[in-house]
């Protein structure tokens, strides 16, 4: 039985429930009341997860904090296709933990931005902001250049995996931050792919893809 | 840097009573610093719940324990709705009422206070729109084919300076956290002052009662506010914070739509958007900022 600790507007908390629905793997929800509330930070909360953060997951006896590492553990656990995370393919694992670090400094920067812009958090705005500029910049020319070898996702996988998960929430919600995409126009390419998944989900602020453009 | 800020000079906005923040989410006697149009203010809320308002000041800093002597000049402060106001002007003796927070049996709650780039008449008018539940809403607050905007009345009551739109219906998946499915529900909107509404809808749990569902919002600058959510709710089943935490969900999915409108400030003539964006609630909200003669965050008509 899987239990996910979550808050409706977390970034972080988004990636598990879009695994889960690409997964088609039940779970239940205890919401916890990040804002105002500050739930995150009550005794009963650090007790399962003492850098009083969400996400937290729970399955039978394991719990488990970090978004990419509850991401990957779910993606072993209870994915048959083995394609998010193919537990086989050394090279490919190897990439795919590279941009699911990369994804934490997303919610570095972006998350961070936003936390201050919607939530009054006290950050410094314009370093939260460069610092996803300068992420942005990269994710973009990576990208690019996949697209020019036929690579629609981050990895180099026929198909998308975690890191596409990992890296999609936070770089979607960059607008509430201040962060603008304009200029990132293959990360807005990939952002529709993945909006275009069988079983993706949205989240309060992101919405589905448009209508598919006629060939 | 901070020499050149611009500060409010439309005396209607400062005349008016603004919201700064949640009673119950503050420490007693304990200093807070917000912005109020373009201004630092500070404010406290002592052990008895009084409140105390003060243009911020380099003696008393926030998280600094408060001390009514330490202010000789205090803002005008009040305690309305579960919230702080206080005006830069001179503003009227009373708060618009809200007849219905006096209900012992009512949730009141602040679902949330956000940060929201866009000037307040933008968010009102966002707020005052059915049309967008379908599409922005989908499967809470609206749902297609259910999407035409059946038609309802408006007037701006002479007397009581507000504007009322009134027999307003919309086929609703989800009204409310304690629904247990769509229902049409009816809806009553308030515009009791430029930057605040309130509206009523049907109570799924009293056919003859309706919740009160209202924004507050708090102008930080022109194209930035503060977003306060006050709920007053019927709801004798979900704790806090499932009811806050539905409210939020609805709030983030216009949240988006809110920060992408341009321009920022709200245009107040007639002729500058198309009467599809501007509906009558809206045609008529726009009319009413214009005769009182309001000027921020909004574009004046030219004359
Ligand atoms: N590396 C962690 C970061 C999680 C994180 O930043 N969570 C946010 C909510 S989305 C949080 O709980 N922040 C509170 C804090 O850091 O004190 C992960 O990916 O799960
Ligand atoms: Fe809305």
């Amino acid at each position: 039985m899987i239990t996910l600790y979550d808050y409706e507007l977390s970034g972080n908390c988004y990636k598990l429930r879009l695994l889960m629905s690409f997964l088609g793997v039940d779970h239940t929800v205890v919401p916890v009341d990040f804002y105002p509330g500050r739930e995150h930070k009550a005794d009963w909360f650090l007790k399962l997860n003492p850098l009083g953060q969400l996400p937290v997951l729970q399955d039978d006896d394991l719990l488990l904090r970090d978004a990419q590492a509850i991401l990957v553990y779910l993606a072993a656990k209870y994915d048959t296709s083995d394609c998010w995370y193919p537990r086989d393919n050394p090279a490919l694992l190897g990439e795919i933990n590279q941009w699911l670090a990369f994804a934490d400094g997303i919610t570095g920067t972006a998350s961070a931005a936003r936390l201050h812009d919607a939530l009054f958090y006290d950050f410094d705005i314009e370093a939260a902001r460069a610092g996803a500029h300068r992420l942005f910049r990269i994710l973009d020319e990576h990208l690019w250049f996949g697209e020019q070898e036929g690579r629609d996702w981050i990895c180099s996988a026929a198909h998308p995996t975690v890191a596409d998960i990992a890296c999609f929430p936070y770089v979607m919600l960059s607008e509430e931050g201040g962060i603008s995409r304009q200029d990132y126009p293959a990360i807005r390419r990939w952002c529709d792919r993945v909006k275009r998944i069988k079983g993706f989900i949205v989240m309060s602020g992101v919405f589905p893809a448009g209508p598919a453009k006629a060939a | 840097m901070m020499t050149q800020q611009k500060t409010c000079l439309d005396p209607v906005i400062l005349n008016l009573w603004h919201p700064l923040g949640a009673i119950d989410e503050v420490a007693a006697c304990i200093v807070v610093e917000t912005v109020l149009l373009d201004e630092s203010v500070s404010f406290a809320v002592d052990e008895d719940r009084k409140v105390f308002v003060w243009r911020s000041r380099t003696g008393l800093r926030p998280g600094d324990r408060f001390h009514q002597l330490a202010v000789d000049d205090l803002l005008p402060a009040r305690s309305a709705y579960g919230y702080v106001w206080t005006s830069l002007g001179t503003p009227s003796d009373d708060i618009f009422p809200i007849p219905e927070y006096a209900e012992a049996d009512r949730r009141k709650l602040n679902a949330a206070t956000f940060g929201v780039n866009v000037s307040a008449p933008r968010a009102i008018e966002n707020f005052l729109d059915m049309g967008h539940f379908p599409y922005v809403h989908t499967d809470i607050l609206g749902v297609e084919p259910h999407t035409e905007v059946k038609e309802y009345d408006v007037e701006i009551s002479v007397d009581r300076d507000e504007i009322l739109a009134t027999r307003c219906r919309f086929y609703q998946p989800m009204a409310s956290i304690a629904s247990d499915g769509g229902a049409d529900v009816e809806y009553i909107y308030r515009v009791p002052h430029p930057y605040c509404s309130v509206l009523y809808k049907s109570s799924p749990l009293d056919e003859t009662r309706m919740d009160v569902i209202a924004v507050f919002l708090q102008p930080l600058g022109e194209e930035r506010i503060r977003a306060h959510m006050m709920l007053c709710v019927l709801d004798d089943t979900n704790a806090d914070k499932i009811i806050k935490r539905f409210q939020q969900t609805i709030f983030g999915q216009d949240k988006p739509i809110l920060e992408n409108q341009f321009p920022k400030r709200l245009p107040l003539d007639p002729r500058a958007e198309t009467p599809i964006r501007a509906d009558k609630s809206a045609i008529a909200y726009r009319r009413w900022l214009s005769q009182k003669g309001l000027t921020y965050g909004v574009i004046p008509v030219a004359n």
